[in-house]
């Protein structure tokens, strides 16, 4: 690589932060205002058009604030933890394509900053440090509230993080590719000429998983019990204040963009949607941005509905229903995509696709099946 | 094997990952001069100590907490390494045929086994 090659590779990373930066501004405005709209109140309006700048608002003003360090607290770690929570979130998001490529100077230059072979692996990687940066900054604040918000964090969210393992697997089986790009090629096409060949379509049970156990991972509403205001002031970053608050806040919500870029990557075929001839590079990123906001208007939608779920129902949900579900259907997977090849039909495929769903009702059914049982044993035994 | 030439691209893109590294360090960096500059720093004993809702704080701040965290710990382990077995059994298995799902099929009923039995046992509610 000569000096132009890196010179383009850092306009790329500077490119990529700077978007990713912007999307963070625009996200936590657009979700002020989504709640504000499905509470009937304006929402934010005074800095700047609709309130638009109050993202850039709140960040200056943090900077402004003091930010000190607790004399109870365990320094080193208390300092290393909002850097925990913003890094790996970026490096996560750098496997991700969020467009097609450009051509500048004789080069194609992908909207990609690294198109690592390990891609799936890398972000499933990535995404769960973010338990390291809950954990350590709510154990080394030397106080109550941050310790029994982050003790429980980490075993909501290494909970949810085995669903979200088999969610990528049977994506993994179903592609056969690691590679994010790869992932991205294979969705092209379409069912029947007019249904796009995206994932969420033949692994949509590994799309719900994916959606939940990201909603877990990144501690949004409904699974917010690392925070959980009204029993632990503010969990696990109680004591923290300042820019390093403001860290763990950029953290939380780069990694629920990563986490929708993620979906959009994997099941929503990333870049791809019908467009005209002009500018062809920009609006694979506006189809990006699009199917992003989708899933986060979706996700802002479940934060307006659904009130915080309960732990011992939530860590239940997790391992009664989303890792059986899980493990059934990597499975599912192995049988979908192996029969057609052993006996080269298309209607095994559809008779493959019935004994999934039947086997997914007969789990619906046990799970009904068995409620009123053990109450009546809870009930029975002191 | 890897060739001459997808060996280098390989090492360049996790050179490329490392910029990014260094990149997301430099930015957290930045925050840290601004803040540094910007900030007003005086340290007082008062709001030095531990938060507490309005009264003085209790103790070291480091309570014991429940046991039952540890043991969704220890079931969160068998099931990451479960994890690391499926990534390359789910890269080939179209190449090794049938055989290979059954297998992995009889390699997950296992686990699943050990999940019925904590779950019997009574280890996955919350009393």
């Amino acid at each position: 690589m000569g000096w132009l090659d890196w010179m383009l590779l850092l306009a790329r990373i500077v490119l990529t932060f700077f978007m990713l930066l912007f999307a963070l501004v625009i996200v936590i405005w657009l979700e002020r205002k989504f709640i504000a709209d499905m509470q009937t109140r304006p929402g934010p309006l005074r800095a700047g058009p609709r309130g638009v700048l109050i993202t850039l608002a709140d960040g200056m003003k943090l900077f402004f604030k003091e930010s000190f360090v607790p004399t109870l607290a365990d320094r080193p770690v208390y300092l290393i933890a909002p850097i925990l929570a913003v890094v790996p979130a970026f490096l996560a998001f750098s496997v991700i394509p969020w467009g097609t490529h450009v051509t500048l100077f004789g080069r194609e230059i992908p909207f990609q900053i690294a198109d690592l072979n390990i891609g799936i692996l890398w972000v499933l990687a990535m995404t769960s440090m973010t338990v390291y940066a809950v954990v350590l900054a709510g154990w080394s604040s030397g106080s109550n509230y941050p310790l029994l918000g982050s003790v429980r964090s980490s075993a909501q969210m290494i909970s949810y993080e085995v669903g979200m393992g088999l969610a990528l697997i049977s994506v993994l089986m179903f592609t056969g590719h690691l590679k994010m790009s790869e992932i991205v090629a294979g969705q092209g096409g379409y069912y029947w000429g007019f249904v796009p060949r995206w994932n969420f379509i033949p692994q949509f049970p590994a799309f719900l998983l994916y959606l939940i156990a990201g909603l877990a991972e990144t501690n949004r509403p409904p699974f917010d019990l690392p925070e959980a205001e009204s029993e632990l002031v503010a969990g696990f970053h109680t004591e923290y204040s300042g820019w390093r608050f403001a860290m763990l806040y950029l953290g939380e919500y780069l990694n629920t963009i990563t986490v929708a870029a993620i979906a959009t990557t994997l099941f929503l075929g990333g870049w791809r949607g019908p467009h005209p001839s002009f500018l062809p590079w920009l609006w694979p990123i506006a189809w990006f941005a699009l199917k992003i906001l989708v899933i986060f208007y979706v996700y802002v939608w479940i934060r307006g509905t659904m009130p915080r779920i309960r732990y011992d129902r939530l860590m239940a949900f997790g391992w009664k229903l989303l890792i059986p579900l899980g493990l059934f259907w990597v499975l599912a997977t192995g049988t979908i995509v192996l029969l057609p090849g052993l006996y080269g039909s298309r209607g095994r495929l559809v008779a493959v696709g019935l004994i999934v769903g039947i086997g997914m009702l007969l789990l619906l059914a046990a799970d009904v099946l068995e409620r009123p049982r053990s109450r009546s044993r809870e009930g029975a035994s002191p | 094997m890897l060739s001459q030439a997808s060996a280098e691209t390989y090492y360049q893109s996790y050179a490329v990952v490392l910029a990014v590294l260094a990149a997301g360090v430099l930015l957290v960096g930045v925050a840290f001069l601004a803040a540094r500059l910007i900030a007003p720093h005086r340290p007082l004993p008062a709001k030095l100590t531990t938060y507490e809702c309005g009264i003085d704080p209790v103790g070291q701040g480091w309570s014991q907490s429940q046991v039952r965290y540890y043991i969704y710990g220890f079931l969160f382990v068998i099931f990451d390494v479960e994890a690391v077995f499926l990534f390359p059994w789910a890269r080939i298995f179209e190449r090794l045929g049938y055989q290979a799902v059954v297998e992995m099929g009889i390699f997950i009923g296992i686990l699943a086994v050990g999940l019925l039995y904590a779950w019997r046992k009574g280890v996955l509610k919350w009393v």
